[in-house]
């Protein structure tokens, strides 16, 4: 099938749920989807040509017929079989989808404070247009990223989050992406939007994981806003099974003095591809980006970042480290652009790769466009194995040597996951961590 | 206890110990001089299992097993510990949990009962008060950023922890003031006599006065060109080991 073809076919599925609920077609958003649909009709799947996937080959992805199907398909698991992955008791809101769909049932709302609102993006698109109007859809590009525009041409259910002026919320607020791969391989655009109000905070987790071992596509974007002096942690937590594909694109917009904080952990799919980024829109913003990435098998984990300096005195932090194994393959690529206004911009870029196998690789490029010319910016990136002075050492001291080398695997990744102070999600990722490294269990005490 | 035949090892090409002999036995203390280079630390490194040597010729006995096919775990479940004269720093793993895990390891292998987190702590605070250390450094990433003189010291306080056979100190006086020297001595005495044996190498005949050995040894260019008892390192304080190795270059 050709390549335009198939794209038609992805959206037929879409045709059909439309034409069995008008209604929806009638809301404000409509033009929003329209312009996407026609801008994924003409973009079709990034091909291996485009500098930003030249190292990440779709060529299994477009192989499939990846099924859309609306929110009546989407069986919602039993809370037990989930229990694992839900956090709700100790957050301040949790709400879970199904195939991108929300699912009220497995859904809670804890001690969220009068005022901020955590809701199903598809009750806040009715409910709350004032608020929703001036963001949606205003921060992931959709003009020229395929991926942003075939999310956005089925933008319909996701997860709201507004945070109004002035107020924090202490605990988590916990969105769970689940997926199942299912007789035939399906496809989710779970769409997020998450507005903190000026000098709010609040922290928000994604979680993205599977119901079972099948194939399917996750297609996922959040956009987020942080407002002037607010504060935003957001920590994504991606374990889809090792058959999916994951594509998340993750994009802030800042304003004056306000800071992103973003964590992300890349365990699972087959291919995984995370784009983050924030556009530090207002002086003196501060944004940090972090992420963990483990692949093992024939995984390929890619990160792309874009950090945009836009006013004076921002800063930037990014570390994002890699630990492969086995056939795995790492792709990460970190640009930072200084424009002209975005004088004494403090921008630090690392990438640290711990290769575990011979067979292991990662492609690493650190872009930095400084268009100013009164700021400091660095990047570094490392690529290494074990120190095997330290396996040694472990091992001279009666600690086996599977266990040793497990020791110091997670000793590299510890400062990153020592970040997480949330109890659910920090036992989920010593869960996940104690599975991924041989003599896992061994070595739990030191998680 | 240990038992050194004719031992020759080479790292890549070159030949590092050319034909060591050397005997141990249960109860005794040695100390094992010689100028730098001269291959102590290879000498101790390969007791311990580090890989980086190739044994060519010789044998090493230890409680009249072969010692050699052993794994450095494999050593440490035996008994055997080494103090290193560089100790690794190791970021991200904490000093207790590090150590619970050694000693655990050992004691399994030992058949005997793993202790838990309260009993490791309060075994671990013992002999952390014995040996002066601050407790502080318990919960700290192994030797990361401790002073030159707090990792020695971290060497001899994993050394009571695990309670070897066969302790081999590499250069564990060097970088320790002069306070810390007795502490760490008065530590490496308690495990004197019974069925343990120390082996010490130092540049220092200060040390030996507070770890009396019974013989010392000296090695030079890969042999041991001397060995008698302590009187021989205080005529090494007073001569050098110009003599010794002219001494020995005249006898090939
Ligand atoms: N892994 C190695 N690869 C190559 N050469 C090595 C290696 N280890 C040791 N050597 C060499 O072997 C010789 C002996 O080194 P060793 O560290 O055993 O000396 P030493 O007697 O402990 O010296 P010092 O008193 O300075 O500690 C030196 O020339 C050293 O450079
Ligand atoms: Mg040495």
């Amino acid at each position: 099938m050709a390549e335009k073809d198939k794209t038609q076919t992805y959206l037929q599925d879409l045709e059909r749920f439309r034409r069995a609920r008008p209604h929806e077609s009638e809301s404000w958003v409509e033009p929003i989807r329209r312009r996407a649909l026609s801008r994924f009709a003409e973009l079709g799947l990034p091909s291996p040509r485009e500098e930003d996937w030249r190292q990440t080959n779709l060529a299994p992805l477009r192989r499939l017929a990846l099924r859309w199907s609306g929110p009546e398909e989407a069986a919602a698991p039993k809370r037990t079989e989930v229990r694992d992955l839900l956090f709700g008791g100790e957050a301040a809101a949790e709400i879970v989808f199904v195939a991108g769909h929300h699912a009220p049932e497995l859904s809670s709302i804890g001690d969220l404070p009068e005022g901020a609102v955590v809701e199903s993006l598809l009750d806040g698109v009715e409910k709350r247009k004032d608020l929703l109007v001036d963001h949606l859809g205003r921060y992931a590009d959709f003009e020229t990223r395929s991926f942003a525009a075939w999310n956005t041409a089925f933008l319909r259910d996701g997860a709201f989050v507004f945070v109004p002026e002035g107020l924090a919320i202490d605990k988590p607020i916990h969105l769970l992406y689940l997926s199942r791969g299912g007789s035939e391989p399906s496809v989710a655009h779970p769409r997020n939007l998450i507005l903190v109000g000026k000098g709010a905070s609040a922290t928000v987790v994604e979680t993205y994981a599977s119901l079972d071992d099948g194939t399917f596509l996750t297609n996922a974007v959040t956009e987020i806003r942080v407002g002037e002096g607010a504060s935003l942690r957001h920590i994504k937590l991606q374990e889809e099974s090792i058959r999916a594909f994951h594509v998340g694109a993750l994009q802030a917009h800042q304003e004056r003095s306000s800071r992103f904080d973003s964590l992300s952990f890349a365990f699972g799919a087959g291919l995984a591809r995370n784009d983050a980024g924030s556009v530090l829109d207002g002086e003196g913003a501060e944004c940090v980006l972090d992420g963990l990435y483990l692949g093992r098998g024939d995984q390929l984990i890619d990160n792309h970042t874009v950090i945009q300096h836009a006013r004076p005195h921002g800063s930037s932090r990014e570390l994002y480290k890699g630990i492969l194994t086995d056939r795995a393959r790492g792709v990460f690529s970190g640009r930072i652009v200084v424009r002209p206004d975005a004088q004494k911009t403090d921008a630090k870029q690392t990438n640290q790769t711990l290769l575990l196998s011979a067979n292991a690789a990662v492609h690493t490029k650190p872009q930095l466009e400084i268009y100013a010319d009164d700021v400091k910016c660095t990047h570094g990136a490392t690529v290494g194995r074990l120190d095997e002075n330290a396996v040694f050492y472990l091992r001279s001291r009666g600690i086996e040597e599977a266990a040793a080398r497990s020791l110091l695997t997670y000793a590299f990744a510890a400062d990153l996951v020592g970040r997480v102070d949330w109890a659910p999600l920090r036992k989920r990722l010593e869960e996940l961590l104690v599975a991924r490294l041989p003599l896992g269990e061994e070595i739990r005490g030191a998680l | 206890m240990l038992e050194i035949k004719d031992l020759h090892a080479r790292a890549g090409e070159a030949p590092i110990l050319k034909g060591v002999s050397l005997r141990v036995n249960a109860g005794e203390v040695h100390a094992i001089m010689g100028p730098n280079g001269s291959g102590k630390s290879t000498l101790a490194g390969i007791l311990a299992g580090r890989a980086d040597y190739e044994v060519t010729q010789g044998e090493v006995l230890y409680e009249g097993k072969s010692l050699l096919d052993l794994s450095p775990e494999e050593r440490a479940r035996e008994g055997i510990f080494l103090a290193f004269q560089y100790p690794i720093e190791i970021p991200g793993v904490s000093n207790a949990y590090f150590l619970k895990t050694a000693l655990n390891s050992i004691r399994r292998a030992r058949g005997e009962k793993e202790l838990d987190a309260m009993e490791f702590l309060s075994h671990a605070k013992e002999k952390m008060r014995f040996l002066e250390m601050d407790e502080a450094l318990i919960q700290r990433p192994v030797n990361e950023g401790f002073s030159g003189g707090e990792k020695k010291r971290n060497e001899i306080f994993q050394m009571a922890m695990l309670d070897p056979k066969l302790a081999i100190l590499d250069e564990t006086d060097s970088g320790l003031d002069i306070d810390a020297l007795r502490i760490v001595a008065g530590g490496v005495n308690t495990l004197r006599g019974g069925n343990r044996a120390i082996v010490v190498v130092t540049h220092y005949q200060r040390l030996l006065n507070y770890i009396v050995p019974d013989f010392v040894h000296v090695l030079a260019k890969g042999r041991i060109v001397a060995s008698g008892d302590k009187k021989l390192a205080l005529e090494l304080e007073q001569r050098g080991y110009s003599w010794l190795e002219e001494k020995e270059s005249a006898r090939a």
